[in-house]
């Protein structure tokens, strides 16, 4: 018997209907694996804030609006995605362009959108709407895409990556173009040319060096040298990593960490709270969250590797590598391997818009997973 | 066609896309890996390393100052005492407003500007959440009208702290010394850890020779302290350690007569237990109230006493630098008995002047008539000058200074007291290299009568005096009897060297011919110093010196009454008793005294007389 997604299966008896939450289209294990990340992110954040109830609250409402988001997201088919991604696409440079304007007449870093009752940052929507543009894009032809068709994707990349470090927000210009250029790895883009674009950003480093700002350039000076102003720029990295570092094994016990809770630490709810829970919980605490992340990471690789289509496996492939890149690139920062950009700790860090962003991913995984016909038919959800 | 096509580019995407997906994977794995290498490296391999360093982030360590050792009297009396005074502190950030505090507490007790512009000064030194002193010294006036205002001074406390107190005052001030704030030079040779917390240090006195032991040890507190420096909770203590109780051999009650007897003169009494070298009297007269310089003296105090004529911050008992005179005639005699210049019997005649062979120049006797013959015993009953130019003639410079240096003329006795001066005893030797000039014959005569170059300190001569009591045991005088913790427990002392068991050979006799010689200066009718035998019920062995200030010229004669009281002679006198079995040995130098016999001999049994009666027969 063939299942169609669109239609209710309420007149099939108990055993031959399928689970609630696929008809709800969503996923369990990974619904369990984020629920399991929120709880983590509470009992850190509990810590990291002071022990504060308030920041527990305003994050746990964040989590319930993102959930929302999210649960309306996977509701939408895969096809209906793709048909609205080039539309999505320009509604959010519309959106960038008018942050820039209003950074020219404000003078200064702009990011935010103040509508009156909503104030959001147009930057999180080119984090979906980039890759779905892309993967819109390429999904159009055959795969390996011609020179002409990856040129275009390029652009299609740049254009949002530029404006979006122009306001400036480097850390969420470099997660877009991340974001696309994951479409544009998983639709084939051929070793040789990658290793051709590296070489070129190599040759292009001193050029990009000079048009840094000048904290950005402080940025990567301090990540290269951290003692060198040990109180000044360095503090960060340096009691980051002495939080770490101090942690030992199995850490110091929740609430019991001194790097946090007596202030040395800066940050500690936000992006560093990934040495919180290095210095309470010690080794053990940080490997374990790392197998959460890994374990999420494997059930959206099942996903990409199960998707039928050209646009959503892109789509999913990205949104994957994606989410492991913030993760890599915070805990990298935290940890002092990479320079620090500001990358939230993806479901933890205390915050709002990226959380939103991040479960709008998952949503789309979600929705591409549960609207697989031939997962569907095969029985095997 | 078409459709074949894209069938077939399905199945090569497909395969295209799997191998993407192993590359993700694989990007995933090892970029996992390396965060995991990181992460050991900074938790296990590092752990200790940030470990200390996050520690030392939040722990502060607060010093607890430990109590300062008191010093006390042979009797148990309280010498350098620690007594308790208050203070008005401010803790900026518990006060609800406070310029109107400041103003309130102004008017309340009467507070100067100075002090609340020394409050504004500290306050920006300081965090809000520490306690900065307003008002130092509070009176209990002052703390009684703040105490029944406490409730409105929210933030404002009286904080109680001991300071150093000398009961005894100027008595004391130049054997026990003072404290004063550490200064900056001081600073840099004292052990930071162990300074923590505490501002005074001993500057003269027992209190500078004993800093270390007097001082204790600094005790911790160990704090856990936020990234702005408050202090959150103690995590550890390790308590202060008093520093050691000090008892000295001094007698304060004999040190107050002592320096009652010297009446309005400028000088010094020193006297010793001869069989041990303990210090029993160490008076400096003028002294000063030592207690000014505990809280911090302003300047032109300091200079006032330091400028002043009679010098009060002087101890001449242990830095002032006199001719001994005459006193050196018992010394010179054994000298001559011993190296065989002389012999007890043999007479020499005192024409009241002496002349070197072939020499015009006349060496004067104080009697200017002469004593007449006269043998040792005589010379040094009636201070006759003429037998010891003689005596030091055959002598010489060098046999002289061989024998009265193992005295312990010309060097440091080693008293446990800061800043003690060696004295001179001259030697051919010793004027080329100071003065760089050769020895004169005729300077031996006059170092043999104790003028000329010869100088001692009071300290050394009464160390001189307690090794002729006890006939050739050599002392090392010393203040500090015994150094105890508040405790009971006893410590060594470093300053003080044990006995060296160390004696001057002579032969009983000759000692026994000077001692007599001494016994009869005070108690035989042509003593110089008979005046003061009367009601004795035992002996006194003593000998009279003047010491010249200024020299007289050959034509001239000196006349007590014509020189100024500035250029009056020092009045000496030394003396031990009871003479046969000495229990105590003495010193006194009366300044522009006159003469020793009539001025220093009756101040010195003064001394005598009280310690023999408070001791027992």
């Amino acid at each position: 018997m063939k299942f169609d997604p669109r239609h209710n299966y309420l007149h099939l008896n108990r055993q031959q209907r399928p689970p609630l939450l696929r008809r709800l289209h969503l996923d369990f294990l990974l619904l369990a694996g984020l629920g399991f990340l929120a709880c983590i992110a509470f009992l850190i954040l509990f810590s990291a804030g002071g022990q504060s109830s308030e920041l527990l609250v305003r994050q746990m409402v964040r989590l319930l609006i993102a959930g929302g988001v999210m649960c309306a997201i996977a509701q939408i088919p895969p096809r209906l995605l793709n048909r609205y991604s080039p539309a999505f696409y320009i509604g959010t440079v519309v959106l960038l362009l008018a942050v820039l304007v209003m950074g020219e007449i404000g003078k200064g870093a702009q990011r935010w959108l103040d509508l009156g009752i909503l104030r959001f940052q147009p930057s999180e929507f080119a984090k979906i709407a980039t890759p779905m543009m892309v993967a819109w894009y390429l999904a159009e032809h055959p795969l390996p895409p011609s020179w002409k068709r990856l040129a275009m994707a390029g652009g299609l990349i740049l254009l949002p990556t530029l404006m979006i470090a122009k306001q400036p927000d480097l850390g969420t210009a470099l997660l877009v173009a991340a974001a696309g250029a994951a479409v544009v790895f998983f639709a084939g883009l051929s070793w040789r040319i990658m290793l051709g674009m590296a070489g070129a950003i190599g040759a292009l480093l001193p050029a990009i060096w000079y048009n840094l700002h000048g904290y950005q350039r402080d940025r990567i000076r301090t990540f290269l040298d951290p003692e060198a102003d040990p109180l000044g720029k360095g503090y960060h990295i340096i009691q980051s990593k002495i939080a770490i570092g101090s942690g030992g094994i199995f850490g110091k016990g929740w609430l019991n960490g001194t790097q946090a809770r007596l202030d040395f630490l800066p940050e500690s709810s936000t992006d560093f709270i990934f040495a919180v829970l290095a210095e309470e919980f010690g080794l053990f605490g940080c490997l374990s969250l790392l197998a959460v992340y890994l374990l999420i990471i494997t059930r959206c690789l099942f996903i990409v590797l199960e998707a039928q289509n050209t646009y959503s496996r892109l789509l999913s492939g990205s949104l994957t590598l994606t989410f492991f890149v913030y993760v890599f690139v915070n805990i990298g920062m935290v940890i002092g391997v990479l320079p620090v950009v500001g990358v939230p700790l993806p479901l933890i860090s205390y915050g709002g818009t990226s959380m939103v962003t991040l479960l709008a991913g998952f949503g789309i995984l979600m929705s591409i997973l549960t609207h697989n016909k031939r997962l569907l038919a095969g029985g095997s959800l | 066609m078409t459709t074949q096509l894209t069938i077939r580019d399905n199945f090569l995407e497909t395969r295209l896309f799997l191998n993407r997906i192993i590359a993700a994977l694989v990007l995933v794995v090892l970029s996992s890996i390396g965060l995991v290498v990181r992460l050991v490296y900074l938790q296990v391999v590092g752990h200790e390393h940030y470990a200390t360093l996050s520690r030392e982030n939040y722990i502060k360590i607060a010093p607890l100052p430990p109590t300062r050792g008191l010093i006390l009297d042979r009797n148990g009396e309280v010498l350098a005492d620690n007594a308790p005074t208050y203070s008005l502190e401010i803790i900026p950030e518990q006060t609800t407003n406070l310029s109107a505090t400041l103003e309130q507490l102004k008017e309340l007790l009467h507070l100067s500007e100075e002090d609340v512009k020394r409050f504004q000064n500290l306050r920006l030194r300081h965090k809000g959440f520490e306690s900065i002193p307003l008002k130092v010294h509070l009176s209990d006036e002052d703390m009684a009208r703040f105490a029944v205002n406490l409730p409105k001074f929210p933030g404002v406390s009286i904080q109680g702290r001991l300071v150093r107190y000398y009961p005894q005052g100027e008595l004391t001030s130049h054997v026990v010394g003072y404290v004063g704030r550490i200064n900056e030079q001081e600073l840099q040779n004292l052990d930071p850890a162990e300074y923590r917390g505490t501002y005074y240090m001993g500057k003269t006195g027992i209190e500078k020779t004993y800093e270390n032991e007097l001082h204790g040890k600094t005790g911790y507190e160990e704090m856990e302290t936020n990234v702005q420096g408050r202090s959150i909770h103690a995590v550890g203590t390790t308590p202060a350690q008093s520093g050691a109780n000090i008892h000295l051999s001094l007698d304060i009650k004999l040190q107050k007569t002592a320096y009652d007897a010297l009446e309005h003169y400028d000088g010094a009494i020193v006297a010793v237990e001869p069989a041990t070298g303990r210090v029993l009297v160490l008076a400096s007269k003028p002294g000063f109230e030592p207690n000014g310089f505990v809280t911090g003296i302003d300047d032109a105090t300091y200079t006032a006493l330091q400028n002043a004529e009679d010098r009060p911050l002087y101890n001449r008992a242990i830095r002032g630098h006199y001719p001994p005179g005459s006193t050196i005639k018992p010394f010179m005699g054994l000298a001559g008995l011993e190296l065989g210049a002389v012999d007890a019997s043999q007479r020499l005649f005192c024409p009241g002047y002496y002349q070197l062979p072939n020499q015009e120049h006349h060496y004067r006797d104080w009697r200017k008539s002469g004593h007449g013959t006269v043998n040792l015993t005589d010379a040094i009953t009636q201070s006759c000058d003429v037998y010891f130019y003689e005596l030091a003639h055959r002598l010489g410079i060098e046999r002289m200074h061989d024998f009265l240096k193992q005295f312990g003329f010309g060097e440091k006795t080693g008293i446990d007291l800061a800043g003690e001066t060696g004295g001179v005893l001259p030697s051919q030797a010793w004027k080329r290299k100071r003065r760089h000039q050769a020895w004169f014959p005729g300077e031996t005569l006059i170092a043999g009568i104790g003028q000329g170059y010869v100088q001692v300190t009071p300290l050394q001569l009464a160390r001189a005096v307690a090794i002729l009591a006890n006939r050739g045991k050599v002392v090392q005088p010393h203040l500090a009897d015994r150094l105890q913790s508040h405790i009971g427990e006893q410590y060594p002392n470093p300053h003080v060297e044990a006995d060296t068991n160390t004696f001057i050979p002579a032969s009983s006799g000759h000692w026994k011919t000077i001692v007599d010689a001494m016994i009869d200066v005070v108690h035989s009718a042509h003593g110089t110093a008979k005046g003061i035998n009367y009601n004795l019920t035992y002996q006194i062995a003593g000998k009279t010196g003047t010491a010249q200030v200024f020299t007289v010229r050959q034509d001239e004669e000196y006349k007590d009454l014509h020189v100024s009281e500035k250029l009056r002679d020092h009045a000496w006198f030394i003396a031990f008793a009871p003479a046969d079995h000495p229990r105590i040995a003495i010193v006194v130098l009366a300044e522009h005294g006159g003469h020793g016999g009539s001025l220093a001999a009756p101040m010195a049994r003064q001394v005598i007389e009280q310690y023999l009666a408070e001791t027992g027969q």
